[in-house]
């Protein structure tokens, strides 16, 4: 080789480290919208629908999307453009969220916070630290979120807590021990009802429900239904569902059906069910359940009549849609339109189906990372 | 590209171009003078006598030290002696930054975990030999380089593919790229019969680092070495995120850090003239681990203790002139524990106890067949086991096997090297269903070539096929037993070139070219994906990666008296695509996470005297956190200047130097992981007194 051609090497690896080296101006990353996903109306009863991406664990991407009902847009990562000035955004895996009156709610798990933000501008109004927060309800005028731990580094304190927090002060009131790793809550009759998972220590899953009296906020009663219980929904007809996880091994998930008159079981449905969501008189049940054998989800959709408490043989998906990994589901309480999330393989962005009332798909989108809640937004 | 309205970032543009032109400028001026010269010389070089070239041609060659970088058919990357010493380097993870084809998986500061990843290929087709036999883990299979200290390291030799000689243990063999760390040879001064090497570190993130070695002769055919190493470190350092608007500078906690090494080897020569070498390692640790830095928690208390503790000794003797024997045998033992104080069970604290324990046994029989043809045959076994006080855990125990065929053919232009490995890995587990038995059959061809007459140039290529197993971590975790999945499958393709010039008359004294293409596939890629609980852990093997890339590197020597300087450069490109099918991947041909399209290392030595002078830059091109390639994903560029000054003098009958470093200069503040920042400008000090 010669020289020269050495030379020009070296010149040109210089050249390139030097054009390639530069960084960027660090800028709040802008949102993304996709315009006429569906057809503008600006007279609908339901404005908008918000949809919390959990992103993954130490990834501090959690991110909010927002479908606008009105204009027929779909809104990604709507927070860090109106709230620029919050360190590290939204944060690490939000794992609900709410709207109550003119707030809209996010719970951020591994940030340890409770976001509350302006449900029309998505202005940030506040923030509620919470060690480990995972689910929010709302009831006359307070919000409760149930937290996996009271504490940390005590080893004596293995239960988890509800706190109760002011809406108007965004401060904490009071706070009520109950079960391990507890999870949904559901209000019924001036009472909170809260599945206990017991995830920390799979060896003793926790059983039960915790019913909690929101008078004097402590736990009155414990329910019990069967172990690693997650998702927990009231129908209008006073029952409670609930979704047992089961141990991802030998004993299977399952939905129970509570009676909060009798607070006792008043039935099984022997069915996989990961997460659900009642309307009216209808629950839509899907599962994702793992085969550690072969190492695969088994998927599933279920409907069933919560009135008489009876399996429907209808679908909510009847066009085939391959869902990778449903994640959160939701159903328009006027449209009927159901939604369906899937979080594909949780490192990836997710998508956002819409599903007519007939199950055929109306429109999908591309969310965040691993989309998981909803919150719809009345007038 | 933007100028950058940010002074911080303005002042590392303008400095960097401020390099690029010195550099440029000082490599330039000489080539001019050597383009004066030239043509004397080849007047000289062209005599009717075909004796007299052949004669100049040798004197040429006498003045080349062509060197193993060169002649080794696959590509191979060194720093030894006082070149890593004098490195801005505390452990092994700091030092091999500098090799191209490399990314340094490092989670900051002194404690984080530091993993390397060659080619693209995943850090766990990295195989990590200390003085030649394999570092093992079979829980995760990473090795932490940040943990090996370099005090007692006297070479760092780096092998895509694998090391060019057939005469190794079957391990040897069994990796996609192989990390050799050789420990300190002791030699000898006349008339003395011990060496102290004294250590004294100490700087930012409250460094204190006192070292000794001591090594002494026992008699004309042995030696021993006791190397003794204490460790401790606040870990704390500034880190700052901002994204223009929000500017948040904090400190880094629970990255405190205590270690202890102790090292005892013993070397010989036996009266039949057959060698002998033993060491014992043992290792005590305990660190915080310091988390992710995510929106308003930034804080931890995560903590975990290591201890290991290994015995290895290497036999080799020439049995006859044509049959030689290279036995190694190793016994390790690591303990590993967890605390995690923010997992509160019925059972207390996560508190977990894990213990790994193995066995190996190698042995390599050479033959020579005849003067240019050399047949191996080695098989080694390894057994390892883990226990861990983890509820429903599966206690699994897995034996391998391997055996490795290899013959070399070495004639005067050619080298050819070739093996077919064979695997047999059996899993034992006492609860739950084992991974059973795998077997597998794994090629490699290499080939050096020497084109024309003088030995400048060579032509280098390899071809080999390997897979890493599942390790103990993919297969048993918990309460998800994954018998399913498939070992994880590596094919190699490397094409290069090596050149050395000498150059007489000129301030340029030598200049060293290595440059390889390449072409890797990773098939059946074993994809884990954490969740926010146990319950949402997977691990499958979807993974499908094509990687392309080429590494450049060059070595060029100065002498401008009264100063002696080498530049070294490096650079990679690399494009390593997700190339998994469509159909279960929306990301169907992106660049893999974290892996930059270019990169690059400038390493600048100078010494005049007593002092010398380094001077290191090292570049990492933008990159994604995430398989998609989006906004949201993107991390910039890093890019640091690290500097540092080396004073040697003699003190009577003793050799002192003192040394000063500054390292990312410029205080760049970056993450190579997203959301576990890196140190910003940082000092260290050193002081070794040898006797």
């Amino acid at each position: 080789m010669r020289i020269n051609n050495l030379r020009y090497i070296v010149v040109m690896l210089f050249a390139v480290a030097f054009l390639a080296s530069c960084r960027k101006d660090p800028k709040p990353v802008p949102e993304e919208v996709v315009e006429t996903l569906f057809p503008a109306d600006l007279n609908v009863a339901v404005k908008g629908l918000y949809l919390v991406n959990e992103g993954n664990m130490s990834m501090n991407k959690a991110s909010l999307d927002y479908v606008d009902f009105t204009s027929g847009q779909y809104r990604r990562n709507i927070y860090n453009q109106s709230n620029p000035q919050i360190t590290k955004g939204l944060g690490d895996v939000a794992n609900d969220i709410g709207v109550y009156g003119s707030k809209l709610y996010i719970v951020v798990n591994g940030s340890n916070k409770v976001e509350v933000l302006d449900v029309k501008t998505g202005r940030r109004l506040g923030q509620v630290d919470l060690l480990n927060p995972r689910y929010i309800i709302f009831n006359q005028g307070k919000v409760y979120v149930s937290s996996y731990l009271g504490q940390i580094g005590d080893p004596n304190a293995p239960k988890g807590i509800v706190a109760e927090i002011d809406t108007l002060t965004l401060k904490e009131i009071r706070r009520t021990e109950v079960g391990r790793q507890p999870e949904e809550m559901a209000v019924v009759g001036g009472k909170l009802y809260v599945a206990n998972s017991g995830g920390y220590s799979p060896e003793k899953y926790e059983r039960t429900i915790s019913v909690v009296s929101l008078v004097t906020l402590k736990e009155i009663n414990t329910i019990d239904v069967a172990i690693n219980l997650h998702r927990l929904k009231a129908d209008k007809y006073g029952d409670l569902y609930v979704t047992s996880r089961g141990d991802t091994k030998n004993i299977p998930s399952k939905l129970y059906v509570i009676n909060t008159q009798t607070e006792q079981v008043k039935k099984v449905f022997d069915i996989s069910a990961g997460n659900l969501a009642i309307d009216d008189d209808l629950a839509y049940i899907y599962s994702a359940e793992f085969n550690s054998s072969t190492g695969m989800n088994s998927i599933s959709y279920t409907m069933l009549n919560v009135k008489d408490e009876t399996l429907l043989t209808t679908k909510f998906i009847t066009d085939g849609t391959d869902i990778k990994l449903p994640y959160g589901i939701a159903v328009h309480p006027v449209t009927k339109e159901v939604f369906v999330t899937d979080a594909t393989d949780y490192v990836t962005p997710g998508v956002l189906y819409c599903f007519d009332v007939s199950g055929k798909k109306k429109w999908s989108v591309q969310t965040g990372d691993i989309p998981a809640q909803f919150a719809f937004v009345y007038k | 590209m933007r100028r950058n309205k940010n002074a911080f970032a303005g002042v590392n543009c303008v400095f960097l171009t401020l390099i690029t032109t010195l550099l440029l400028s000082g490599i330039g001026i000489p080539v001019i003078l050597q383009a004066q010269t030239v043509p004397a010389q080849k007047v000289a070089a062209q005599p009717d006598s075909l004796d007299k070239i052949n004669q100049l041609n040798e004197v040429e060659i006498r003045k080349i030290k062509v060197s193993r970088r060169q002649t080794s058919s696959t590509p191979l990357q060194i720093l030894s002696g006082s070149e890593l010493q004098k490195l801005n380097s505390l452990s092994v993870a700091d030092a091999v930054r500098y090799f191209s084809g490399v990314q340094l998986k490092d989670y900051g500061g002194i404690g984080g975990m530091k993993t390397l990843n060659i080619r693209s290929l995943g850090t766990n087709h990295t195989g990590v030999f200390y003085d030649g036999i394999q570092l093992g883990n079979a829980q995760n299979g990473q090795v932490d380089l940040g943990k090996y200290s370099l005090d007692n390291i006297e070479e760092i030799a780096l092998y895509n593919g694998q090391k060019s000689t057939i005469f190794q243990p079957a391990k040897g063999f069994a990796t996609a790229s192989s990390l050799y760390l050789k420990a300190r040879q002791p030699v000898f001064e006349k008339d003395k019969t011990y060496l102290i090497n004294a250590y004294l570190k100490t700087g930012s993130f409250g460094l204190i680092n006192p070292s000794v070695l001591w090594q002494n002769k026992l008699g004309s055919n042995f030696n021993s070495s006791v190397n003794a190493e204490y460790t401790r470190a606040d870990g704390k350092y500034k880190f700052r995120y901002t994204n223009g608007v929000y500017d948040t500078t904090a400190v880094r906690n629970n990255g405190d850090v205590e270690r202890m090494r102790l090292e005892l080897a013993l070397n010989g020569v036996l009266n039949d003239s057959s060698t002998l070498s033993t060491r014992v390692y043992l290792y005590s640790d305990e660190m915080g681990l310091p988390g992710a830095i995510v929106s308003n928690k930034f804080n931890y208390l995560q903590r975990t203790w290591n201890q290991n503790l290994f015995v290895q000794s290497t036999y080799q003797k020439d049995i006859t002139k044509k049959y030689s024997l290279m036995a190694n045998a190793k016994y390790g033992y690591d303990y590993n524990r967890y605390l995690d104080p923010e997992n509160v069970s019925l059972n207390g604290l996560l508190d977990n106890h894990y213990h790994h324990q193995e066995v190996y046994l190698s042995a390599a029989n050479q033959y020579h067949l005849t003067k240019f043809w050399d047949l191996v045959l080695s098989a080694d076994y390894q057994m390892n086991s883990l226990d861990a006080d983890v509820y429903l855990f599966s206690y699994p125990t897995r034996n391998t096997f391997l055996t490795a065929l290899a013959t070399h053919l070495n004639f005067k232009n050619l080298d050819v090297q070739a093996n077919l490995l064979g695997t047999y890995i059996h899993d034992r587990v006492e609860d739950g269903t084992p991974a059973g038995t795998k077997q597998k059959l794994s090629p490699t061809l290499m080939v050096s070539w020497q084109p024309f007459n003088g030995k400048e140039f060579r032509i280098r290529s390899f071809y080999k096929e390997i897979f890493r197993m599942p390790t103990f971590n993919d297969l048993y975790y918990t309460d998800f037993r994954r018998a399913y999945i498939r070992p994880e499958s590596a094919r190699q393709y490397d094409l290069g070139v090596t050149y050395i010039k000498v150059f007489h008359k000129s301030y340029l004294q030598q200049v060293s070219i290595q440059t390889d293409a390449y072409y890797n596939e990773v098939r059946d890629k074993i994809v884990a994906v954490p969740g926010n609980n146990s319950q949402r852990w997977s691990v499958e093997n979807i993974g499908e990666v094509e990687i392309k890339g080429i590494d450049v590197n060059i070595q060029t020597n100065w002498k401008v008296q009264p100063l002696d300087f080498n530049v070294g450069i490096n650079y990679t490109w690399q494009q390593a695509l997700d190339v998994t099918p469509l159909s279960i991947n929306p990301d169907y041909g992106r660049q893999i996470p974290y892996t930059p399209e270019h990169s690059g290392s400038v390493l600048f030595a100078a010494s005049l005297k007593k002092l010398s002078l380094n001077y290191s830059f090292i570049y990492t091109g933008a990159r994604y956190n995430q398989k998609a390639n989006i906004p949201v994903n993107y991390i910039q560029p890093w890019y640091t200047h690290d500097l540092a000054l080396n004073y040697l003098t003699k003190v009577a009958k003793s050799k002192v130097r003192v040394g000063a470093e500054i390292n990312n200069l410029l205080n760049q503040y970056y993450d190579v992981i997203a959301n576990f920042p890196m140190p910003g400008r940082s000092f260290r000090f050193t002081l070794i007194y040898s006797y």
